[in-house]
C-alpha cells in the first residue's frame, strides 16, 4: 500500500519535479525502487544465463554468485550435440518446421474469416460469431482426449499433423483481434474499389489485407510463442526423439538430469529461449498493442 | 435486391468456412464424444463400455486424489491470480508517468511473461529453489543458515508454483497501463484541489476507473490459472509431487488419460473442470454489478 501512495503523489506532483530541481530526490528514489524491482524480477533470468557459462560440478556450490569462474563455454558445445542421437540443431530444425507452418496457417485462415465477419452481412452471422468466442473460453482439455483418439484412429501420431493442420481453421483470438482492427477501416474504402470493379476476394487482398498488417504481426507472432513453448500436444503426439521440438528435447534433459550435464541443460535452455526474447526485443510494439486491445495471452 | 443478399450470404459462409469446418471438427464433434466416453469405461483399446453415471460418481465419492487435485488447484488459483493482479496494478502504477527510463521498465517487467511459459523457464525455476539453488544461497549468504527443502514439502512446492504465476505479471500490467492512461487527468486536478490525498485518489477514482479492466483481468486469469499445466508438469516432473502437493487439476486429469489411460473418467474430468470454469466465471459476472463501475451508465 505503501508504494501505491508514493506513486500517486509522485504522479500529481509531476508537473513540479521539471519545473524545480528540489524534488529531484524523489526521483532518485523512484528509480531506485522501479530499478530494484526490475533487477529483483530479472535475476532468475541473468542467474539461469551466468550460470550456462559455469562449470556443472561449480554451479550450485556457486550459486550465490552471478559470475562465471572459470568461464567456459563447453557447455554450449556438449548441449549441441543433443541427446537421444539428436543433435539440438535437429530439436530446432522440428520446431522452426511446426511453429512456421502453424503460423503461417493460423494467421492466412483468421484474416480469411475475420475479413467474413466484419464486412459481409450473412445469416447466422451473429450465431458463428457467439460460437467462435466461446471456443475462446474453452477448457482445452474438454477436447483434448478426443482429438487425440480420432487422430490416433486416422493414423496421425507420431507426426506433426495433430499440431499443425487444426491451426489452418482459424484461431478465435486471432479472429477476433483482426476483427477489431477491421472495424476501425473506414467502408468507404471497401465501396471506393468495389465501384472500381474489385471484386469481394481483390477487396480483401488489396485493400483490407495491406491494411491489418499490424493485427496480422501481433498474431504471427503470439502464435509463434505459442507454438514454440508448446509442451502438452507434442508430448501427446510425438514420440521419436528426432521429431522432438525444442520444449521437448528440454524435458528429455530434465528427464534424465544428472550432476554433469547440469551445465548443458541450462546452455541449451538459455538457446531456447533466444528466439522470444529477440522477437520481443525487435517487435515488442505490436506486442504490446495486441495485449492492450484485446487481451490476448 | 434478393440476388444480392444470396451472394451475401455465400460470400460471408465462403469467407468463414474455414472456422466452420474447424469448429465442427475439432470443437463440437470432439465434445460430444468428450461427453459420451465420460459415461463410459474406455482404456483406448477396446470398446468403450457404459456404465453412467460411475465415472461422476467414483470422482466425488470415492476418488480423494480428485477433492485433493481440487483443493490444490483452488489455492493455486485463489492465492495467485488476486496477488498478481494486485502486483500488477503496483508496478502499473509506478510506470505510469512521464519520465525517461519508463519504457526500458516496462519492457524489463513484461519480458518475465512473455517466456514465462517455456519449458527452460519452468527447468530454471525447479533450479532455483533446489535445496542447493540460488534462493537458499542467497538465504545463506543473508545468515539464515538453514535450507528450506522447498520441494520436499507440499505447501512449500505449490508455493514455488504461485510464486512463478506471480512473477509473470507483465501482460495484466501492460493492460492495467492502458487504463491507467485512458483516465481523465482532471479527475486527479479536480481530486487535489478539493484536498484529496494521494490514498483517497487511489480509492475514490483510480480504483472505480478501472474496475472494468480490473474484471476483464480477474476473468481471463482465473480461467487459465485454472487450466495452467506445463510448470507443474515440468517441476515435478509429470508426478504432482511431493504428497501431490502440486498436483494441478489439469495434471491429474493428464496422468489419469495418458498413464493410466482411463480414458471415460479422464473425460468426465474435463468436463467438471468445463463446469467448475463456467461457473467461476458466471460468479464474476453476477458479482460484477457491485463493484464494476462503468463509465456510460452516468453519461
Amino acid at each position: 500500500m505503501k508504494l501505491v501512495q508514493e506513486t500517486t503523489k509522485s504522479e500529481i506532483s509531476e508537473p513540479m519535479t521539471i519545473k524545480s530541481p528540489r524534488f529531484k530526490p524523489k526521483r532518485i528514489v523512484y528509480h531506485a525502487l522501479t530499478g530494484g524491482l526490475a533487477i529483483l524480477m530479472l535475476y532468475p533470468i541473468i542467474w539461469l544465463l551466468m550460470s550456462s557459462f559455469k562449470e556443472s560440478s561449480q554451479v550450485f556450490i556457486t550459486a550465490h554468485s552471478l559470475i562465471p569462474d572459470p568461464f567456459i563455454l563447453s557447455n554450449y558445445v556438449q548441449g549441441w550435440e543433443g541427446i537421444a542421437g539428436q543433435s539440438f540443431g535437429v530439436f530446432i530444425k522440428n520446431s522452426l518446421i511446426i511453429v512456421g507452418l502453424s503460423t503461417i496457417g493460423a494467421v492466412i485462415s483468421s484474416a480469411c474469416i475475420a475479413y467474413g465477419f466484419a464486412r459481409i452481412q450473412f445469416k447466422g452471422k451473429a450465431f458463428w460469431f457467439a460460437c467462435m468466442m466461446v471456443t475462446m473460453m474453452l477448457p482445452h482439455e474438454v477436447v483434448m482426449i478426443p482429438q487425440y483418439i480420432l487422430f490416433s484412429k486416422i493414423g496421425w501420431l507420431n507426426s506433426f499433423k495433430p499440431i499443425v493442420v487444426p491451426q489452418f481453421f482459424g484461431h478465435a483470438f486471432f479472429i477476433f483481434l483482426m476483427v477489431q482492427f477491421i472495424r476501425t477501416i473506414p467502408v468507404e474504402l471497401d465501396e471506393a474499389a468495389r465501384i472500381d470493379g474489385c471484386g469481394r476476394f481483390s477487396i480483401f487482398f488489396r485493400i483490407i489485407l495491406p491494411l491489418i498488417v499490424p493485427a496480422l504481426a501481433t498474431s504471427a507472432i503470439f502464435s509463434f510463442y505459442w507454438k514454440w513453448e508448446d509442451l502438452i500436444n507434442p508430448v501427446l503426439y510425438l514420440n521419436k526423439a528426432e521429431m522432438y521440438p525444442v520444449s521437448l528435447a528440454l524435458k528429455l534433459f530434465l528427464d534424465t538430469e544428472t550432476a554433469s550435464n547440469w551445465g548443458a541443460m541450462f546452455a541449451m535452455s538459455v538457446v531456447s529461449l533466444l528466439p522470444v526474447v529477440l522477437i520481443f526485443f525487435l517487435f515488442q510494439k505490436y506486442i504490446v498493442e495486441g495485449i492492450s486491445t484485446s487481451g490476448l495471452k | 435486391m434478393k440476388f444480392r443478399s444470396m451472394s451475401e450470404n455465400i460470400a460471408g459462409y465462403a469467407f468463414i468456412s474455414p472456422f466452420i469446418i474447424g469448429f465442427l471438427a475439432f470443437t463440437v464433434i470432439p465434445m460430444a464424444i468428450s461427453l459420451y466416453l465420460s459415461f463410459t469405461n474406455y482404456d483406448l483399446f477396446s470398446t468403450p463400455k457404459w456404465i453412467g453415471l460411475d465415472n461422476y460418481i467414483e470422482m466425488f465419492t470415492g476418488d480423494e486424489k480428485f477433492w485433493h487435485s481440487l483443493q490444490v488447484t483452488f489455492t493455486y488459483v485463489l492465492a495467485g491470480v488476486p496477488l498478481r493482479l494486485a502486483f500488477a496494478l503496483c508496478v502499473a502504477m509506478l510506470l505510469n508517468r512521464a519520465s525517461k527510463g519508463v519504457g526500458i521498465y516496462r519492457t524489463l517487467f513484461y519480458l518475465p511473461s512473455i517466456i514465462g511459459g517455456s519449458v527452460a523457464v519452468a527447468i530454471m525455476w525447479r533450479n532455483i529453489f533446489g535445496n542447493d539453488g540460488t534462493i537458499n544461497a542467497l538465504l545463506f549468504f543473508m545468515g539464515i543458515d538453514k535450507k528450506i527443502l522447498w520441494y520436499q514439502d507440499p505447501t512449500s512446492a505449490l508455493w514455488t508454483l504461485i510464486l512463478l504465476s506471480i512473477w509473470q505479471f507483465g501482460s495484466s500490467m501492460l493492460i492495467f497501463l492502458a487504463g491507467l492512461k485512458n483516465i481523465p487527468p482532471t479527475y486527479y486536478e479536480a481530486a487535489s484541489v478539493d484536498g484529496a490525498n494521494g490514498l483517497q485518489q487511489f480509492f475514490k477514482i483510480t480504483l472505480p476507473q478501472l474496475s472494468p479492466i480490473i474484471f476483464f483481468n480477474l476473468v481471463m486469469q482465473t480461467i487459465s490459472a485454472f487450466m495452467t499445466f506445463t510448470p507443474a508438469y515440468i517441476i515435478s516432473k509429470g508426478e504432482g509431487g511431493p504428497l501431490d502437493g502440486t498436483l494441478l487439476y489439469s495434471l491429474y486429469l493428464f496422468q489419469k488419460a495418458f498413464n493410466f489411460f482411463q480414458m471415460g473418467y479422464a473425460s468426465a474430468m474435463a468436463w467438471v473442470m468445463l463446469l467448475i470454469v463456467g461457473l467461476l466465471t458466471l460468479i464474476l459476472f453476477k458479482t460484477s454489478s457491485y463493484w464494476v463501475h462503468y463509465e456510460s451508465k452516468e453519461d
